[in-house]
């Protein structure tokens, strides 16, 4: 196992990052030195999570995002990650990731870098070192990182814990009105964008989501997005919401293939990220995102620390008394903790 | 505890637009347990040596059709040296006449398959070719 050298990381240097990136992923230990000897240089990159269904153009609409970044931006643009997720095969663990073929337009650039990542058994949308993964790429130097999620359901909704800003992509004909008042991804959105708006029926996908999100308001006490998150744990000691100017997710009608409609996407996503600064959400979210982090390094280290102490034993006599139907998986808890 | 998946680079470099052959073979990889990244037509040797490099792959697999591998090939493994990728290994799919596969190996390409190969055979050697010890 080589040893990675952080500060060549900090530096531009791209092989250093790849190999960190998989060390990461390997769970191999100068992975996490690694890791440790970055965590200083992050907290600075503004992480936009891009979801929705299978097919709704995630990939093409992240490349069109990338390219306007990298191009349009007058103050200097932005270094640019992406990181793209997609579903490792439940059967053999193998997994056909894909998504570069959406972004042949970004290879050369310097200032972009995409990697590609297998859900790894994850099920809420994203990979285990997801998160970790953009952390990487911030102390890298990357101030941008889109974030895109395995295609989407209405479940998977990991991305709104890790992202800042996340943006949810429909694209019409998927699902009546009722799919658009049904809990889950749409909750999540800070941007909502209805992708393919050159097919018809693209005007009432707008209109069902603007509808959905007219419902939420009129209702008065429904949170708005992105608070609701703060509130998960609400028995544990997490940072107050201020109380900022209220945010309403835009609706915005995007032909991702064309180019049409992102300029006002971009302009969106600025104006996302300058709303969670000034509201001070942005402090809420990261502090709240390190707590999480820490609680589920606390849970894998605890698991860890069982199984390494488990009386093999004990647990199949106990397991077979459970297939018997001798005792209930309660008590099979009792006997084992 | 490691977590460790041979990722693999299934490219197409050059101009022909037939890619049912990497297809293939990137989905018999995909079954035997290992992490494919396809990453479309057309590729030019830089675009496939930067995207080996951003994915860190073990394995890069260049399918072509056109003719031009004898170009082709050797500028792509040129370019993957240059980026400091010496340990990657690259095997060679496609139409490739008898004369011209020693050469292709010469220039340290492991294997070349033509059609009517066993997928299983290519997915079996990349395993060999990344633990040269257990064969």
């Amino acid at each position: 196992m080589t040893h990675i050298d952080p500060d060549a990381i900090r530096q531009g240097d791209r092989l250093a990052l790849s190999r960190a990136l998989t060390a990461v992923e390997n769970g191999d230990p100068p992975g996490q030195d690694v890791q440790t000897a970055l965590f200083p240089y992050t907290g600075k990159a503004h992480l936009v999570g891009i979801t929705g269904a299978p097919g709704t153009g995630k990939s093409t609409l992240v490349n069109q995002l990338a390219k306007a970044f990298r191009h349009t931006d007058i103050n200097g643009a932005p270094k640019v990650a992406i990181l793209a997720v997609d579903p490792s095969s439940p059967f053999s663990g193998g997994a056909l990731l894909g998504d570069r073929i959406r972004m042949q337009d970004l290879s050369g650039d310097p200032g972009i870098f995409i990697r590609s990542m297998a859900s790894r058994g994850a099920l809420g949308g994203l990979a285990h070192s997801t998160a970790a993964f953009a952390t990487l790429l911030d102390a890298a130097g990357f101030e941008l990182i889109f974030i895109e999620t395995v295609g989407a359901g209405q479940a998977e909704v990991d991305i709104a814990q890790l992202a800042h800003t996340v943006v949810v992509v429909e694209a019409p004909g998927l699902g009546d009105d009722i799919q658009a008042i049904k809990a889950g991804i749409l909750e999540i959105a800070d941007i909502l964008v209805v992708n393919k708006a050159d097919r018809p029926g693209a005007e009432n996908t707008a209109r069902a989501l603007e509808a959905m999100l007219g419902m939420a308001q009129g209702r008065g006490n429904f949170p708005p997005s992105g608070k609701h998150l703060i509130t998960t744990f609400e028995n544990t000691q997490e940072e107050p919401i201020p109380a900022p100017a209220d945010w309403e997710p835009p609706v915005l009608c995007v032909t991702a293939t064309e180019g049409k409609g992102v300029a006002e996407l971009v302009s969106k996503i600025r104006e996302h990220h300058t709303y969670l600064h000034d509201s001070g959400l942005w402090q809420v979210k990261e502090a709240n995102r390190l707590r999480r982090d820490l609680e589920n390094l606390i849970r894998d280290a605890l698991l860890k620390d069982w199984q390494r102490n488990l009386d093999e034993e004990k647990f199949h006599s106990v397991l077979e008394d459970l297939i018997q139907r001798k005792c209930s998986p309660m008590e099979a808890l009792e006997r084992l903790l | 505890m490691t977590d460790r998946k041979i990722r693999v680079l299934i490219a197409k470099p050059g101009l022909d637009g037939h890619d049912r052959g990497a297809k293939v073979v990137a989905r018999a990889l995909r079954d035997a347990g290992m992490e494919v990244i396809y990453t479309g037509l057309r590729q030019t040797p830089d675009m496939i040596a930067e995207s080996a490099l951003q994915e860190d792959v073990d394995v890069v697999g260049l399918s072509i059709l056109s003719g031009a591998h004898n170009a082709l090939v050797p500028a792509v493994i040129d370019k993957l040296r240059a980026s400091g990728m010496d340990d990657v290994r690259v095997f060679v799919g496609g139409i490739i006449p008898e004369a011209d596969i020693p050469a292709l190996l010469d220039k340290g390409v492991y294997a070349v398959y033509g059609p009517g190969t066993d997928t299983q055979t290519v997915a079996a050697e990349i395993k060999a070719a990344l633990n040269p010890s257990n064969n």
